[in-house]
């Protein structure tokens, strides 16, 4: 991390056993992870895990301290297959990363891990990116667990439940040689809360130990006949030594059993939702004692089968709160109980919605349908909460008090002074003259095109997948090439073989813009080969264009200033109308605006302090000029370039203006330049501390051109009253 | 019996980067110094980058019994105390979501807007109605406490998250003092005497607006809609009132002859319009200008006493745009406007220049062989039209802009020189097309007003389309001339649904830059 400091949270992890510990939940999980003698951590950025990553990486001292190894992985393949070192030796290893997408790319790595097993405990930290808020498809990581053999836990969000999940993660992964997953939702990671720390640990057997004592053994390798014998392994030995494990350690929780001749079954992770509902229906205190029998599963994957039919076989029904679909659980809870010959009635995604977050309004509704049929008497129905409220009943709270249409959509967008947004003005105003191409998206803040106004970019495959996602675009029938993007994340990641390789290797004709902007950005700023920044713990300043030069591309522009519209454009037209067959690359390079302005914003007001001569410039516009069209917006989009009631009296229409968090990046001249769009912008160049020089110059032109104004005054008397 | 007790909730909705995670942290903050439990959670995602997210905070005191309550992550309609809102159209988000309800909830909204993407690109006025929003608001909650607390924040030298936590302080939702409230921002240590500024600011607007009022008190949020009746020329009734009393006391010596005229012959739903109209022409160009425009209302304004509803709305419009197209943006105009003492002073304000500070402006004009053709006599304007080697050559040296110095000597004489060629104007190509198409458009709207009053109406309206420079302008007009044959077409079959037609096909050219969806609609 180049541009943030995280010397606060680094601090925290050095808190002592019987401290209190305040903070998020994804630093109580690096905190844990100090506590639990963890040799070696590993992982790719991303929401919600970012913060995991940036702490240990700003946490050398402990980590030396401590013995740890810990690294930025190229790609979650790359930090799961770190995990084979805990396949030898008694080393406990973590990763971390964003599920689903991360697991995908890790899914090779962790399956050969599973086959083979482990001797140290290896936990796979999954920050699970789904429901409100989350940038990915909707998908389960329980998938993951279930046809690799890991196990999956899933605790309570709550940062004592989520620090001794780590523990717990680390001493069943021992104990059943088995990798396991610790499924944290995006609010678990997000939550604020504390827990009582424990001390640091340093491990016991050390990576020193490993490197210097290898070990080796063939039945540990994924190969024949060792992974014949890893199958049956896994069922017949790994598993029942988890469910000895998990039941007596009592990691899924049985609460007031007997209370009632009906029960809910749920995922730990919607403990707190389900105790809020139960609260709003008179069925439980906020210390979380419910009138109805509940079994906790912390643990959602192996199921317990004995403690299952223990907490079925004494009731007419229960019903299992189960967010996100396949309903695995469902499945397994039917299969369990009709092996077992339970008659006892299990309702899940009937009563509760088959597919999306479990939200309170959901679990709400669908535990008052369950209770109205098996227990009505619980119910008052005087005091239900507004959303199970029947209309009528007393003044509906919860009508329809605006329409939709007032209400409109406000995605994330390219920040103020991002140097990406002029890539895609630049290709809008390319694609005026050389018609519309079919254009392959990927991953990062770039994607971002596809939205209004740009609306560029037709699909997205993956991380660093965007040139392969236009590799069958390729026809002897036209001319007419495909264009991709690509950012430098994703190119690190794996596009510089999956895509750029490809495309020599197959001699595709088509153009890939890699966006270069120092960082990977949209993950929170850290470093990557490319980065232009100096960090002492990793090698930086790796040029892309050399990579991809290596690699046997031809025609390589790298433009090194995004904000240059009509270099932009001209580069844009050139290769897309120019005779070169092959892949062509422009590498569009300019700094992350958001990281710049981290480091420059202090420096400039340091130097002001100083009393030096400092310069800032931002844009603005004539509103007397502006007719009112929009276009200047319609080819920017940024945040700052906006909308503001017509001064002019007689104008209906609002004009455009600019807001005062103008950073002064030049877009708006460079555009107006390069579609010729008005003349109403404008720049203006603030000098704090001016010079001699300056202030001589601005006496005389003051005298001058007021002079000349009083005579344009003079001129436009009696058109206005007298004052 | 199960203890009833809950715990207090909020959401705070905010948009990326407005630093509603600082506002959450100091809630947090006073609420464990004063020995509650407290939970914060965010979806923040991608959302940092100015898209919508929500912070959910829940409170609980402390019962001595020192076990930890369960607190909920996420908010459940119906059920939350206070909602924070950072914007109005997020406020109505709030209220949409079913998070703010009357029997519940104190509403807290800042009522200034952060407009949408899709605000912001119509090509006309793509506004929501801010006073649908706010009034949806205030029927929402059980009480309302709103703002303008973006304005309070930044005249602060602050950002929203302080001026929102004083309102939160002054609308006594939460169980602490506000003693309590401003120790939290004295202990976060960053910005802390900004930040208290716009809190106390804040904290009593908050507490204003929850005194009960005699009379309903109308909450300036800005701008009027877009389609309100009359002239709507942002006006305060009083001014508006002195005007339509006394047209010649909103007017200079040059314009008294034409004022009287406005006041003795015009009706006086168009005074002010009128007024704005002769004030306009006369800044563009002189009083004889003025005299013209004036003259060209003459027919509109007898046709529409005669056939019109008594509202006079044709002739308002008519002379709205006859005056904004007669006042054309050309090169002469445009460096004009910007050699003005006006507009240093303006631009002086924005860039916020204070003590030793100097400003410099600079221009991005981009002119083209067209609009210099547009300002030189007709002849010669037409010649290089005409001569496509002129036209290039003019093209290639303009072609990459030019960025004019304003500020110096240099920038400022050309640009001066530029706005004193007004004497060559009347003979210039442009101003010679142009009087030709205004006298057009009045032409058809005298002739279709006798047969069809709203159709009249919406000719006059659709002036509104020509607008912008260079290719924005000509599609501009591309589209007037289409809305124009089917005006034609209209009359024909005699159409009596035409006016709703026109004004469909008007939004239509409005809705994109290209004219697709209107050439779909036709």
């Amino acid at each position: 991390m180049a541009e943030r400091s995280f010397a606060a949270e680094v601090e925290k992890l050095r808190v002592g056993a019987g401290a209190e510990f305040a903070g998020e939940g994804i630093l109580a999980v690096t905190k844990a992870l100090l506590q639990s003698g963890v040799s070696y951590v590993g992982g790719y950025q991303g929401a919600p895990i970012s913060h995991l990553m940036d702490v240990l990486g700003d946490a050398h001292e402990i980590l030396e301290e401590l013995g740890i190894h810990f690294e930025n992985s190229a790609s979650e393949a790359t930090a799961a297959a770190m995990l084979a070192a805990s396949v030898h030796y008694p080393l406990r290893g973590a990763v971390t990363f964003k599920s689903t997408v991360g697991t995908n790319v890790a899914s090779d790595a962790l399956a050969n891990l599973s086959s083979g097993g482990v001797t140290g405990g290896a936990l796979i930290i999954v920050g699970e990116d789904y429901g409100e808020g989350s940038s990915i498809m909707q998908e389960r990581s329980h998938a993951f667990a279930m046809k690799s053999q890991i196990w999956l836990m899933d605790p309570r969000p709550n940062l004592t439940a989520i620090v001794d999940s780590v523990d717990l993660g680390f001493r069943l992964s021992e104990a059943s040689n088995t990798p396991v997953m610790l499924e944290l939702r995006l609010r678990s990671c997000h939550i604020h809360g504390k827990f009582i720390a424990k001390d640091n640990v340093r491990p016991s057997f050390t990576l020193k130990d490993a490197i210097e004592n290898p070990r080796q053994d063939p039945a540990r390798v994924v190969l024949p006949p060792a992974s014949f014998a890893h199958e049956q392994e896994k069922l017949n030995v790994r598993w029942p030594a988890a469910v000895k494990f998990i039941k007596e350690n009592k990691i899924n929780e049985v609460i007031n059993d007997g209370a009632q001749d009906f029960g809910i079954i749920l995922q730990g992770g919607l403990y707190n939702t389900v105790i809020r509902a139960l609260q709003l229906l008179g069925l439980s205190d906020v210390y979380g004692n419910s009138k109805i029998p509940l079994y906790i599963l912390n643990v959602t994957y192996p199921i317990i089968d004995d403690e299952v039919i223990e907490f079925a076989k004494s009731k007419r029904a229960v019903l299992l709160v189960e967010e996100g679909q396949p309903d695995y659980i469902e499945q397994n809870l039917h299969a369990v109980l009709r092996r077992a010959d339970v008659p006892t009635k299990l309702f899940g995604k009937e009563m509760l919605p088959p597919a999306g977050e479990y939200t309170p309004a959901h679990v709400i509704k669908g535990i008052t349908e369950f209770i109205k049929k098996y227990g009505p008497e619980l119910l008052d129905q005087n005091a239900l909460p507004a959303v199970v409220r029947p209309n009528g009943d007393k003044p509906t709270s919860l009508e329809t008090r605006i329409a939709p249409e007032k209400v409109h959509g406000r995605p994330p967008s390219f920040c103020t002074g991002c140097p990406e947004r002029p890539i895609f003005t630049a290709l809008k105003l390319a694609e005026r003259e050389t018609g519309k191409h079919h254009i392959s998206a990927d991953i990062g803040c770039h994607l971002f095109s596809i939205l209004p106004p740009f609306n560029i970019g037709a699909t997205t495959m993956g991380y660093g997948l965007g040139s392969a996602g236009a590799s069958a675009f390729q026809s002897i029938e036209t001319d007419k090439q495909v264009i991709s993007f690509m950012g430098d994340g994703g190119f690190w990641h794996n596009g510089l073989t999956s895509g750029i390789g490809n495309a020599v290797f197959n001699q595709s004709d088509g153009l890939t813009v890699i966006v270069d902007n120092a960082y990977s950005a949209a993950t929170g700023g850290q470093d990557i080969l490319s980065s232009q920044a100096d960090n002492e713990l990793r090698s930086t300043k790796h040029p892309i264009e050399a990579a991809v030069r290596g690699i046997g591309v031809k025609w390589v522009k790298t433009i090194t200033n995004t904000y240059k519209v009509s270099e932009m454009r001209e580069t844009f037209k050139s290769a897309l109308t120019g005779s070169v067959k092959g892949p062509k690359i422009i590498v569009a390079q300019s700094e992350c605006t958001l990281n710049r302005m981290r480091r420059e914003k202090p420096a400039m007001a340091k130097k002001i302090k100083e009393g030096k001569r400092v310069v800032k410039e931002r844009f603005g516009i004539d509103p007397d000029t502006c007719t009112g069209d929009h276009s200047c917006i319609r080819i920017n989009g940024c945040p700052s370039l906006t909308i503001a009631p017509n001064p002019d009296p007689m104008r209906k229409d609002p004009v455009a203006t600019i807001l005062n968090t103008c950073v002064g990046c030049g877009l708006c001249g460079e555009a107006a330049h390069a579609a010729v769009l008005c003349p109403s912008f404008y720049r203006t160049e603030v000098i704090t501390n001016p010079s001699i020089w300056d202030k001589a110059k601005l006496a005389i032109r003051s005298a001058v051109i007021g002079f000349l104004q009083n005579g344009i005054e003079r001129r436009l008397v009696g058109i206005q009253p007298n004052a | 019996m199960l203890n009833q007790s809950r715990p207090i909730t909020m959401a705070v909705l905010a948009m990326g980067g407005e630093g509603g995670g600082v506002l959450a942290d100091w809630c947090i903050d006073i609420a464990e110094h004063s020995g509650y439990w407290a939970q914060t959670t965010s979806v923040p995602g991608v959302a940092q980058r100015t898209g919508a997210t929500i912070y959910y905070l829940e409170f609980f005191a402390d019962d001595q019994s020192n076990k930890e309550p369960i607190l909920s992550t996420m908010p459940t309609p119906g059920e939350v105390d206070i909602v924070i809102a950072s914007e109005l159209m997020e406020a109505g988000r709030a209220v949409f979501r079913g998070f703010v309800t009357p029997e519940t909830t104190t509403f807290i909204a800042s009522t200034n807007r952060v407009y949408s993407m899709t605000e912001k690109t119509a090509m006309g006025d793509g506004r929501v109605s801010s006073e649908e929003l706010l009034s949806a608001c205030e029927a929402a909650a059980k009480k309302f406490i709103s703002g303008d607390f973006a304005e309070v924040a930044d005249k602060s030298g602050t950002v929203i998250s302080a001026s929102l936590f004083g309102a939160l302080a002054g609308s006594g939702a939460l169980p602490f003092s506000k003693d309590q409230f401003a120790s939290a921002i004295e202990r976060s240590g960053v910005g802390v005497k900004n930040s208290l500024i716009a809190f106390e600011k804040s904290f009593e607007i908050a507490q204003n607006s929850l005194k009960p009022k005699p009379n309903p008190v109308s909450i300036s949020i800005g701008a009027k809609p877009a389609d309100a009746p009359t002239a709507n020329l942002g006006l305060t009734p009083a001014q508006e009132l002195e005007i339509l009393n006394n047209p010649n006391g909103a007017v200079g010596s040059k314009l008294q002859g034409l004022a009287s005229r406005i006041k003795s012959d015009y009706p006086s739903a168009v005074t002010l319009m009128t007024i704005s109209g002769i004030k306009r022409t006369a800044d563009y160009q002189d009083a004889d200008y003025a005299k013209v425009y004036l003259d060209r209302l003459e027919a509109v304004k007898e046709c529409d006493s005669v056939f019109g509803d008594g509202t006079y709305r044709t002739l308002n419009e008519v002379a709205r745009y006859t005056a904004l197209w007669m006042t054309y943006e050309d090169t002469i105009r445009v460096a004009d406007l910007k050699t003005r003492r006006t507009r240093f002073n303006r631009v002086n304000d924005e860039a916020r220049v204070g003590d030793n500070q100097i400003m410099q402006v600079r221009e991005f004009l981009h002119p083209m062989a067209e609009e210099i053709a547009d300002t030189l006599p007709t002849f010669l304007g037409g010649w290089i039209i005409k001569t496509k080697p002129v036209t290039n050559f003019i093209n290639k040296l303009t072609i990459n802009g030019m960025r004019l110095h304003t500020t110096s000597l240099h920038g400022y004489f050309l640009l001066y020189i530029l706005a004193r060629l007004k004497f060559i104007r009347r003979r210039s190509l442009r101003f010679n097309l142009e009087q030709e198409r205004i006298d057009q458009w009045l032409t058809k709207i005298l002739a279709v007003m006798p047969e069809n009053y709203d159709l009249a109406y919406e000719i006059a309206e659709s002036a509104n389309v020509i607008k912008g420079y260079g290719d924005t302008h000509k599609n501009g007009w591309r589209n007037f001339t289409s809305l124009m044959s089917e005006v034609d077409k209209l009359r024909e079959s005699k159409d009596s649904t035409a006016a709703t037609r026109i004004s469909t096909l008007r939004s239509a050219a409005l809705s994109d830059e290209t004219g697709e969806k209107l050439r779909a609609l036709l």
